[in-house]
């Protein structure tokens, strides 16, 4: 997968949280990780390249293909995608099992026993057997995220994206949900990933791109990046993130 | 959809915990009899100081005309509280809508009708609309004038309810393809009907006891029907208190339904 964008620009009124951005991926990127300090504009890039958001200058495109610019096509193209948040991203008032299938029947067009058949494989293959009809404040936060997981990747999504899904997990609990997120990567599934687990990013990542104040400050393969980083940016943020771990 | 029930609040198993509850539940009956107790006393005490030949021979012979006005105010307010959940609704839209020119003018309609007596909008509601608009039916036009009035209110408490929907749920809605319609449909409704509803039932018991105003446009409901049957019978107030009672018939198990419903959605804590 080649992504490709070229002077992005999202403004939050007078904050441009995306300001120029311009980067290109090789062709045959497939995981690839958003770094950058908190405020660079990681979850917004993120928003963007999944079509959550429309932005309000410049152009994206997926090998090639132009993103549409219409609230329209780009409810069309999300449908495509599949999104991880950082917290409280599932339906509080549904159980696990309904948050993974009412999507699927109602957007995907799927049977109810199909649907349900899909939502039952996913949950037990993130290990979730014995909590399907348990709602959210039921779960624990790494059990929410692994079902937050299970309802992106339902409808079979080209594109997984994961905005910061384990910051507001305890270290066990990270633990459990970047072991799903490693298996998927490894399984073959494309991915976005913005994250601070600098050094889960190491591993699983094979494209970088680092942002800071809105702004692609590097963009190149994740071995060149966490070897030899061009900015010196790039060179501080490693250094302070991996002085602890 | 299979739906598992969830255990709620005490766990029976633990011997210590149903105790508790069964204490609890004594004390409550205990203090329940004891106001009970005390209100009869203060009662009693107020109404036999008070100088009054009381003959309620007059509330049994009109107890016909008391059961269908109460029939009256039971049926115009089942209908109204339709009209003004409608209304409500629509209007909660309305001011959410993304055209400024809709915002307002709901927006100033909630404002009108809330800030006006209800007593003086059915009198013009009624003698200058409906005249207007050649509708001759003081009920229909009672039960419409209800309804607004109470729906403008239940529109802000919906209001409320709705925008309380947190920002990051919106999200995840749109992040699994729901369109406008199906986010109102299958994330915000379902969850801002369970914070609408304390605010709601009141509205709704509220309803029932105004749509007491509709004598003024020549409506026998109950209280009119009460005022008729004491004007009747020589007892000037004798009929107003079983009239309390067939009130609070409807506006009490109406709470505690509502209180039920309540337990019912708790999902979030």
């Amino acid at each position: 997968m080649k992504l490709e964008t070229h002077a992005v620009t999202k403004r939050y009124g007078a904050h441009a949280a995306l300001d120029g951005a311009s980067f290109a991926t090789g062709d045959e990127a497939r995981v690839i990780a958003l770094l950058g300090p908190s405020g660079g504009g990681k979850s917004t890039l993120l928003r963007v390249l999944g079509s959550l958001l429309v932005p309000d200058d410049g152009h994206v495109s997926i090998d090639s293909r132009a993103l549409p610019h219409d609230e329209e096509g780009a409810l069309k193209e999300r449908r495509g995608n599949g999104f991880v948040f950082q917290g409280y991203n599932l339906f509080p008032h549904l159980t696990a099992m309904q948050n993974i299938t009412l999507p699927l029947r109602e957007v995907h067009g799927m049977a109810e026993t199909q649907a349900t058949q899909r939502a039952l494989e996913l949950l037990h293959r993130l290990g979730l057997e014995g909590h399907e009809y348990k709602r959210p404040s039921q779960l624990s936060g790494g059990q929410q995220q692994r079902a937050a997981i299970a309802r992106a990747l339902a409808p079979k999504p080209r594109l997984l994206l994961l905005d910061e899904p384990t910051s507001a997990l305890d270290p066990v609990m990270t633990g459990e949900v970047l072991d799903v997120i490693r298996e998927l990567a490894e399984a073959g599934q494309s991915i976005i990933l913005a994250t601070h687990e600098i050094s889960f990013a190491r591993k699983v990542a094979d494209w970088v791109v680092f942002l800071v104040g809105g702004k692609v400050q590097e963009s190149s393969t994740a071995a060149e990046f966490f070897t030899r980083p061009q900015t010196e940016l790039a060179r501080q943020y490693l250094e302070g993130l991996s002085k602890y771990r | 959809m299979r739906d598992k029930p969830r255990p709620r609040g005490v766990n029976h198993h633990d011997l210590s915990a149903s105790h508790a509850i069964s204490v609890s539940k004594t004390r409550y009956a205990l203090y329940a009899l004891g106001l009970f107790a005390l209100a009869s006393a203060v009662f009693y005490g107020v109404f036999s100081g008070v100088e009054y030949p009381w003959n309620w021979s007059g509330v049994w012979r009109y107890r016909q005309q008391f059961g269908y006005g109460w029939l009256t105010t039971m049926g115009l307010s089942l209908v109204a509280m339709v009209v003004s959940i409608t209304f409500g609704f629509l209007l909660m839209l309305g001011r959410r809508a993304p055209w400024l020119p809709v915002q307002m003018g709901c927006g100033s309609v909630v404002e009108l009708v809330r800030g006006s007596p209800l007593l003086v909008q059915l009198l013009i509601g009624h003698y200058i609309i409906a005249q207007r608009l050649n509708i001759d039916n003081p009920i229909f036009t009672g039960v419409i004038l209800l309804g607004c009035f109470e729906g403008a209110y239940l529109a802000e408490i919906f209001r409320g309810a709705v925008e309380s929907i947190s920002a990051s749920q919106l999200e995840a809605a749109r992040a699994v393809g729901f369109s406008k319609f199906q986010t109102y449909r299958f994330v915000i409704i379902p969850q801002a009907l369970r914070r609408a509803l304390p605010g709601t039932t009141g509205q709704l018991v509220s309803l029932i006891k105004d749509s007491s105003l509709l004598s003024v446009i020549g409506i026998e409901e109950l209280v009119q029907k009460v005022k008729i049957m004491n004007a009747a019978s020589f007892a000037p107030l004798e009929g107003f208190l079983p009239l309390v009672l067939a009130y609070l018939a409807v506006t009490l198990p109406l709470s505690y339904l509502a209180r039920r419903l309540e337990g019912r959605f708790a999902y979030e804590t």
